[in-house]
């Protein structure tokens, strides 16, 4: 019961549930950590400045920028750290930084 | 029983890891050390075991190319000296926070500078706070011995640490001693098979090496130093596995003549030979001293060296190292801290010495307990240098 438990946890708690050597054993896990908590300001696209060149998708350090169904680029916010490298790189200027919270 | 042969320490280090089935062998030759290095790579050429030598172009790598061959779950061994320790700085808490059994022979050399090539301990105090497990040997049996012992020490599934022989360089390193091999039946009994707990294979994806966020770096820092306390039971237990197959019985903290003494020499590495002649010559004068010998560095055997003092009013500790501007030798710092709370305690007199090559002899330590007698004070001291 108690093993079922510590299993489902995604983190370890106390010091004796981590894993000699910090080893992870599901693949694929860091998907668990959502890293758009980090974020203070967050990307937005002007679908009518954007001519879909995917600068935005290229240069995305985290892979966050995916392309949508009609062809324009969204960032994924549960991960999206708010770097700006998109924004900086669009030369249509189609993103601009919001400040989180505004 | 194998048989008796005459052998240097260095060439006998390398033929006790050829005994011990390793998988790689990643070294990079320095003096001291470099016989090691050079034997080793002779007995992979000549085809005497089947294994890997990776020449590697640095300790740095040579230390890494070990790290991950152990991650991959193969048998690893490497050795090294001073500079070479030196450089292997930045992955050494790597090694052991992965909890990789990597095992590693240290020809003690001074560090530089100035540049030094000859014996003491201020290559492997740096290391200290590394989290390997850190032992000593004192005379070319127990470097064939612990050699054997250090891969089932590391790969224990109660320990899964690293751990390092320190052999002090030259004294032991070049030595020619009479030494007796176990046979290769009798090692593959004591040592089995690695089994890791996990290893790399695109089979069975694991990651190994993960980063910390602040939120869990604490506890991996609380997990680690735990093993590494934890270590200390099984290696007790391994060591006396050793002496009931061979008869030579290893112990954390060992004494000489301890019994009825009030003051104790306390030594660490091949120092203790010498420190034994001086406590017979002076026990046939009447001179009431005994010895205590540190074989565990890291875990440090707190209640063994506690049990080996008690009773005695004046402890020298040796220290063949030095914290510059700091409380003085490593290890009577250590034991000062341990011993803080007690209260009945020796008084703890610390002598630097053995710097950098320079002898210390039996009239030496002769010279340094005349010497504690009349010292009143705690704080640490050079013993020999010129004034």
């Amino acid at each position: 019961m108690e093993k079922k438990k510590m299993k489902s946890k995604a983190w370890p708690e106390k010091w004796y549930e981590v894993n000699p050597g910090c080893i992870v054993f599901v693949p694929g896990n860091a998907r668990e950590y959502k890293t758009g908590t980090w974020r203070s300001q967050r990307p937005l696209w002007d679908n009518k400045k954007c001519i879909k060149c995917g600068i935005c998708y290229i240069f995305c350090p985290e892979g966050c920028v995916r392309e949508t169904e009609d062809g324009y680029f969204a960032a994924d916010l549960d991960y999206c750290k708010g770097c700006g490298i998109c924004a900086h790189e669009c030369w249509p200027g189609a993103i601009t930084m919001q400040e989180e919270g505004e | 029983m194998g048989k008796r042969v005459g052998m240097e320490v260095a060439i006998a280090a390398a033929e006790a890891v050829a005994l011990c089935n390793i998988d790689v062998a990643a070294v990079y030759p320095i003096t001291p050390q470099s016989h090691m290095a050079e034997h080793l790579a002779d007995i992979v050429h000549d085809g005497r075991i089947d294994a890997e030598f990776i020449t590697v172009e640095s300790e740095h790598s040579s230390i890494s190319a070990c790290a991950g061959a152990s991650g991959a779950g193969a048998r690893v061994y490497t050795a090294t000296s001073s500079q070479g320790l030196m450089l292997m700085h930045e992955i050494l808490p790597i090694v052991s926070a992965m909890r990789l059994p990597v095992v590693m022979g240290n020809a003690n050399r001074a560090v530089s500078g100035p540049l030094n090539i000859w014996n003491d301990h201020t290559d492997i105090m740096p290391q200290r706070d590394s989290g390997w497990v850190s032992m000593f040997a004192e005379n070319g049996q127990e470097v064939v011995d612990m050699t054997i012992q250090s891969f089932r020490i590391a790969e224990h599934p109660d320990i899964m640490l690293p751990t390092v022989l320190n052999i002090d360089g030259f004294q032991l390193t070049h030595m020619i001693e009479p030494l007796e091999f176990p046979s290769q039946k009798e090692v593959d009994r004591f040592l089995p098979p690695r089994k890791p707990l996990a290893t790399l294979h695109p089979d069975n994806p694991v990651s190994m090496g993960c980063f910390n966020m602040p939120d869990i770096f604490t506890e991996t820092m609380k997990a680690k130093d735990v093993a590494l306390w934890n270590s200390k039971k099984t290696i007790v237990k391994i060591w006396d596995e050793w002496g009931k197959q061979f008869g030579r019985y290893y112990r954390p903290v060992e004494t000489y003549k301890t019994k009825g003494a009030d003051t104790l020499i306390l030594t660490m590495g091949s120092m203790g030979e010498t420190a034994s002649l001086a406590v017979d010559a002076l026990r046939k004068k009447g001179v009431p001293v005994g010895l205590v010998k540190l074989r565990l560095w890291r875990p440090f055997p707190v209640e063994e060296l506690r049990a080996a003092v008690k009773g005695a009013k004046t402890l020298i500790v040796m220290d063949r190292a030095i914290s510059f501007g700091g409380a003085g030798g490593p290890v009577a710092t250590e034991i000062k801290s341990h011993l803080y709370h007690d209260g009945k305690r020796p008084r703890v007199v610390d002598f630097i010495m053995g710097l950098g090559g320079r002898d210390v002899s039996v009239d030496d330590f002769i010279a340094m307990v005349e010497r504690a007698q009349k010292k009143k004070d705690e704080g640490y001291e050079y013993y020999g240098v010129r004034e």
